[in-house]
């Protein structure tokens, strides 16, 4: 976890943000071939295309401060530093999971690493991000809290309800809205009054950076900094919101109705990994060879993680009854 | 129109074979043709046609003013459509999954089922609320409820809870109809379902209870998803000598025990099916009722099959050792025999 410093980061933790997000993006990958297989069950919500965000978002926190996300969240969970292993065998079910196999794709978490959870329901998880830094502010703990969200989840009650609260108490949260265009199969622009998300903070007299471009790791992470900087301060809360955009539906089966392939594949074209790879390759912080050597053992990783997720047990007929109460 | 028929409802005239989803969208389409009044809102109703896809083609044919997309706004799409209920539309609002229907219990509780009864019967609420209720799909706990009995606990407020494609089609068009507001609560599974439609327009009058399986030695009680499986075990006994009658209550408010109770007089015993934990459930009410009106024709005590006292997890076997199958319900049937 790489903090930034003044002479910016050294290349090997350039090298290693590339590496983060093929991670994610090889993991993901094989989930979907997992899920065609029957292997993965129930809801499953793809990162893919906007890996840049949490992976710029990671590096600008440190070890102890707070993230927080809907549920999708494998992204997060890489990103942060869950064990790839662990992470998919909470895919297939298995008690070896970070959650027991009883949370499933939508609900990573690691209270160790502060990784506060994906949670399911829109929205439902910003007010538990004002209740999480609430107590680092009560305790008098300079940490941040960041927390993700969709476009769509902007529009909900929590939302509203959350941010005015957070910015009454100045509570030290960084809104993150991952603007990937739709909220299921719905435009921003057919649900959401204004297109130009971040305007929804100045109803709350919150500072905000519109229109990041989220395709480009350098520019998230420069205005991840400065959101960090400025809620670390005491000031209180700050949005951002990443303009992204994901390429598979918005969970397997998803018919995509609302948008042509050519949209689709017109966006692709500017990736954030080959992006990210070619700023590494012109800038001479890594060689072709090089990048394909970190592809190769990403990929190596996803695979030892499968291999370990089918080798391990489901879990316990009994393991129903456990955690319902402490 | 036959409302308690036996065994699998007996329909008159000529019939078609369709689908559970099928039923509901013919439903809908009906019902919108009938009546300018009638209109649809909710989160991917329109462009995406429904997440289970019961509004597909809806939003082609009658258009973005009557199939309307709303923002991920659970509370603000029942309480708007209470509002346009009260000044004279048709509203039926769909809640995505009843899971999302938490976020609206204001507005159901508050607004949809005291609206009539605070201001001294001025208004009329006509809407209803479409949602779709039920776990094992490996969906993570909150995703996974079946908690139809909280909604049903609210005088005001209607509940129906089909589980054939017959009743699925005659109760949503008696729903739309209504001038309360109705909770339509469909099924997640129970979607490809098939049975047989009548080809000709019908009703299912709300608040009918109905004998899918006619019986002698017990009386199984179940709604929605819960139907099919009492009669699987139904099916299964029957190899072993064993007779279950079974009643599909169709809807938990307003709720029609008289079938129940006319059963219990004839088997003397029973059995409750139920998706949701057993506590405050329908099988505690069923069994009330059993107390006051027919306590003196019980041979043995009333026994629930329900959820495991625990939130559904992911797993898939867990998931499945958590909910009522018919292996279980067979099981209660041989204790209270
Ligand atoms: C309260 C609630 N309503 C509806 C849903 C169903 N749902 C799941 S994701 C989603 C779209 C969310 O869109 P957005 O916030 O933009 O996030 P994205 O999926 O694009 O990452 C909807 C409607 C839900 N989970 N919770
Ligand atoms: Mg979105």
């Amino acid at each position: 976890m790489a903090q930034s410093n003044s002479k910016g980061p050294d290349k090997e933790t350039m090298r290693n943000w590339y590496r983060q997000m093929v991670l994610i993006r090889r993991f993901e990958e094989k989930c979907a071939e997992l899920y065609s297989a029957g292997d993965i069950g129930g809801f499953l919500h793809l990162y893919i295309g906007q890996e840049a965000i949490v992976v710029a978002a990671q590096s600008v926190l440190r070890e102890d401060d707070n993230i927080i996300t809907a549920y999708r969240d494998h992204g997060v969970a890489l990103a942060r530093g869950l064990s790839t292993k662990g992470v998919m065998a909470e895919m297939l079910g298995k008690s070896t999971g970070v959650s027991k196999g009883k949370g499933g794709s939508m609900h990573l978490a690691d209270k160790e690493k502060r990784f506060w959870g994906g949670w399911a329901i829109v929205g439902g998880h910003l007010p538990l991000a004002a209740g999480i830094a609430l107590a680092d502010q009560y305790n008098g703990d300079d940490r941040v809290t960041m927390a993700l969200m969709g476009d769509g989840a902007t529009n909900i009650g929590y939302f509203h309800e959350a941010l005015n609260m957070a910015a009454v108490w100045k509570l030290p949260v960084v809104w993150v809205i991952e603007n990937n265009q739709y909220g299921m199969g719905t435009a921003v622009t057919r649900a959401s009054a204004v297109a130009d998300i971040a305007k929804k903070a100045e109803a709350y007299g919150m500072p905000c950076c519109m229109q990041v471009d989220g395709m480009d790791l350098l520019e998230l992470r420069e205005m991840f900094t400065e959101a960090v900087e400025y809620v670390r301060s005491g000031e209180g809360s700050f949005m951002l919101e990443a303009i992204t955009y994901r390429y598979r539906g918005h969970s397997m089966g998803d018919p995509e109705r609302y948008r042509e392939a050519h949209e689709v594949e017109t966006r692709k074209a500017d990736d954030p990994i080959t992006r990210w790879g070619k700023y590494l390759t012109d800038k001479k912080i890594a060689t072709k060879k090089d990048l394909e050597a970190i592809e190769k053992s990403a990929e190596e990783e996803v695979e030892e993680a499968v291999e370990f997720a089918q080798n391990s047990p489901l879990p316990d007929p009994e393991e129903l009854y456990t955690d319902v109460y402490v | 129109m036959s409302t308690s028929s036996p065994a699998q409802t007996a329909v008159e005239g000529k019939t078609e074979v369709k689908t559970y989803r099928q039923a509901i969208s013919d439903a809908l389409w009906e019902e919108m043709e009938r009546d300018e009044r009638v209109f649809i809102m909710g989160e991917e109703v329109g462009v995406w046609g429904g997440t289970y896809a019961v509004t597909r083609g809806f939003y082609d044919h009658f258009g973005e003013k009557r199939v309307r997309d709303t923002p991920i706004a659970e509370m603000a799409i029942v309480g708007t459509a209470v509002g346009a209920a009260m000044n004279g539309l048709r509203p039926v609002a769909e809640i995505m999954t009843i899971n999302f229907a938490f976020l609206a219990l204001d507005a159901i509780v508050n607004a949809a089922a005291k609206a009539r009864y605070m201001f001294g019967g001025q208004f009329t609420v006509p809407m209803v609320i479409r949602t779709t209720t039920g776990g094992g799909r490996q969906l993570g706990a909150t995703h996974s409820h079946a908690p139809e009995p909280i909604f049903a606990h609210f005088p005001g407020l209607y509940v129906v809870c089909p589980s054939t494609p017959y009743d699925a089609k005659g109760l949503l068009k008696a729903a739309i109809r209504d001038d309360n507001p109705v909770m339509f609560v469909e099924h997640s599974t129970l979607y490809q379902t098939r049975g047989e439609v009548p080809v000709e327009e019908y009703l299912v009058p709300i608040g009918k209870s109905d004998v899918k399986r006619e019986g002698s030695d017990v009386t199984i009680v179940s709604y929605s998803k819960m139907t099919v499986v009492a009669l699987e075990a139904a099916a299964q006994l029957e190899k072993e000598g064993i007779s279950a009658e079974v009643i599909d209550l169709r809807s938990l408010r307003p709720l029609d025990t008289e079938p129940v109770i006319a059963s219990i007089k004839k088997t003397n015993r029973c059995v409750v099916v139920e998706e949701n934990w057993a506590l405050y459930g329908v099988g505690a009410e069923i069994t009330a009722r059993i107390q006051d009106e027919a306590f003196d024709w019980m041979d043995a005590p009333v026994k629930r099959v329900s959820q495991e006292d625990v939130p559904l997890p992911y797993s898939r076997e867990l998931e499945q050792s958590a909910l009522p199958n018919a292996e279980k319900v067979i099981k209660a049937v041989k204790l209270v025999l």
